[in-house]
């Protein structure tokens, strides 16, 4: 009743033709049947966002979606966004405001925040702050994420202008 | 954190969903945004031997008018009601509230029929449903019904749905002319489930005085409540914020509250009586 089936998965462009289990989740299938390490798992519930990827180009959690429910559907994740060797703008300002130390976080908070930041691009400080909300990071204390993603938007914006 | 089996369908049509929910009953799972089943799964809370996913649906996504109505499909997702322009106009509270679940990633999946049928008693989109006396509006196999938000919601996660039922969508009140609202909730951080929330929309005859009223309140026991009748409020009256400062006290003074061992009634109380008031004034100031 619920063996493994055939499905083709678009991930980054790319098509994989895998064989999975229907409970497979799509964060472990991305990891282990497609060799895409940089989406990360913490809490496999939701709460922490470190798995979050771009599921037709909106944020999603990759530990609340199975891989079979992609079908059909485009897969982003981290290993696309600076493919052409250019950090995109968050990743750059992280780098530049010591926005990471261990970087689980990262990957969640860089595909999600260029998706806000696109749909938000002149957030006040207590916005960034309640949009980080959605990814915790055990590292930093969080203030100088906050200064990235400003730096970031400043800079979206001029470079848009 | 791996679920336990199951089998897997994406039906490609409404009636092949509900074929296979009439088949499948209490045996089957719908699947919507996957926010609050998915984790329930992934902790084996839930184990379900077969998932309906309705994503492929674009039928139950749509927002449609008829009369004075707003028609919102259950798959319309938090941010899509948060950033819609016809729900932000005829009913702002639905918008409102929307933009405030979860965080920003949880709201691209999250959907409205899914909110409702989990039926927290903290969501927001019941507590809603309920201020607004919205109808939801159910199909099976054998036919549709439309069940009013009041006797929608039975208790904690227990809805009136029966195990074939899916929602299809939920008919709002379009706002109307002199009618205000508010939605105000408070949580620790941003994110958390309410701590408690109110709804409040009223309305305004020509003369200022008060012609309709509808509060609710959410976070306090196991279903979203109707607290109007509390408010001493009553309609012929003329509106005033000295009048609503005291229908806020009333409310927080009778309001039944569930004792709960991390958040003690009396402090949600008082939670409630401040965000009434907050809600009131701010209904009364938009109804001007
Ligand atoms: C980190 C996090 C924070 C959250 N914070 C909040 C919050 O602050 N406030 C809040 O309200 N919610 C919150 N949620 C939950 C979120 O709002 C969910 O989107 C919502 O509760 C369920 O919607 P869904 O579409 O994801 O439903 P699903 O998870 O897909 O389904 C939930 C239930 O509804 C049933 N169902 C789904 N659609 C239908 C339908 N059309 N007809 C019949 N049954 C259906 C399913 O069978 C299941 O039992 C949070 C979730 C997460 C992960
Ligand atoms: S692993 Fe998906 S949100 Fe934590
Ligand atoms: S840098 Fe370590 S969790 Fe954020």
């Amino acid at each position: 009743m619920s063996e493994s089936v055939p499905i083709v998965l678009r991930v980054n462009g790319e098509e994989h033709r895998l064989l999975v289990e229907p409970r497979r989740l799509l964060s472990d299938v991305l990891r282990e049947d497609c060799g895409l390490t940089g989406t990360h798992v913490g809490c496999e519930h939701g709460v922490c966002g470190a798995c979050t990827v771009l599921f037709d180009g909106r944020p999603a959690r990759s530990c609340l979606l199975y891989a079979v429910q992609a079908q059909g559907h485009e897969v982003t994740t981290i290993e696309a966004v600076a493919a052409e060797g250019r950090l995109s703008a968050v990743q750059q300002a992280l780098h530049e405001a010591h926005g990471l130390q261990c970087g689980f976080c990262t990957p969640g908070i860089v595909i999600t925040m260029e998706a806000w930041l696109a749909e938000n691009p002149n957030p006040s400080e207590a916005e960034i702050r309640e949009a980080l909300s959605g990814n915790l990071c055990r590292c930093t204390g969080y203030h100088n994420i906050v200064a990235a993603i400003a730096k970031a938007a400043a800079r979206r914006a001029g470079s848009a202008a | 954190m791996k679920p336990a089996r199951f089998a897997y369908d994406a039906p490609p049509t409404l009636a092949a969903a509900l074929a296979l929910l009439a088949e499948h009953r209490d045996d089957a799972k719908v699947v919507a945004g996957g926010q609050s089943l998915a984790p329930m799964l992934n902790m084996r809370l839930v184990q379900p031997a077969r998932l309906i996913d309705i994503n492929g649906l674009p039928e139950l996504a749509s927002v449609t008018r008829d009369g004075d109505r707003l028609v919102v499909g259950a798959l319309m997702r938090h941010a899509d009601l948060a950033r819609d322009p016809i729900v932000a106009a005829q009913c702002p509270m639905l918008a409102c509230a929307a933009g405030t679940i979860g965080h920003y990633a949880i709201r691209q999946r999250g959907t409205l029929g899914g909110s409702l049928a989990h039926a927290d008693p903290a969501a927001q989109l019941p507590l809603v449903a309920l201020a607004l006396d919205a109808e939801i509006e159910v199909a099976s196999a054998a036919g549709r019904r439309r069940i009013p938000a009041r006797d929608f919601f039975v208790s904690i996660l227990a809805t009136a749905l029966a195990p074939d039922e899916l929602i299809v969508a939920v008919r709002f009140p379009v706002r109307g002319p002199r009618e205000g609202w508010s939605f105000r909730l408070f949580s620790r951080r941003a994110g958390d489930f309410a701590l408690a929330a109110v709804a409040a929309s009223l309305a305004l005859s020509a003369d200022g005085a008060l012609a309709a009223l509808r509060l609710a309140a959410g976070g306090l026991g196991p279903v979203p409540l109707r607290v109007d009748q509390l408010s001493g409020l009553a309609t012929g009256v003329p509106m005033s914020r000295e009048r609503a400062a005291a229908a806020a006290r009333a409310v927080g003074a009778a309001a039944e509250i569930e004792e709960n061992e991390r958040v003690p009634a009396d402090y949600r109380r008082e939670l409630l009586a401040a965000l009434a008031q907050d809600a009131l004034d701010e209904a009364l100031e938009r109804a001007r």
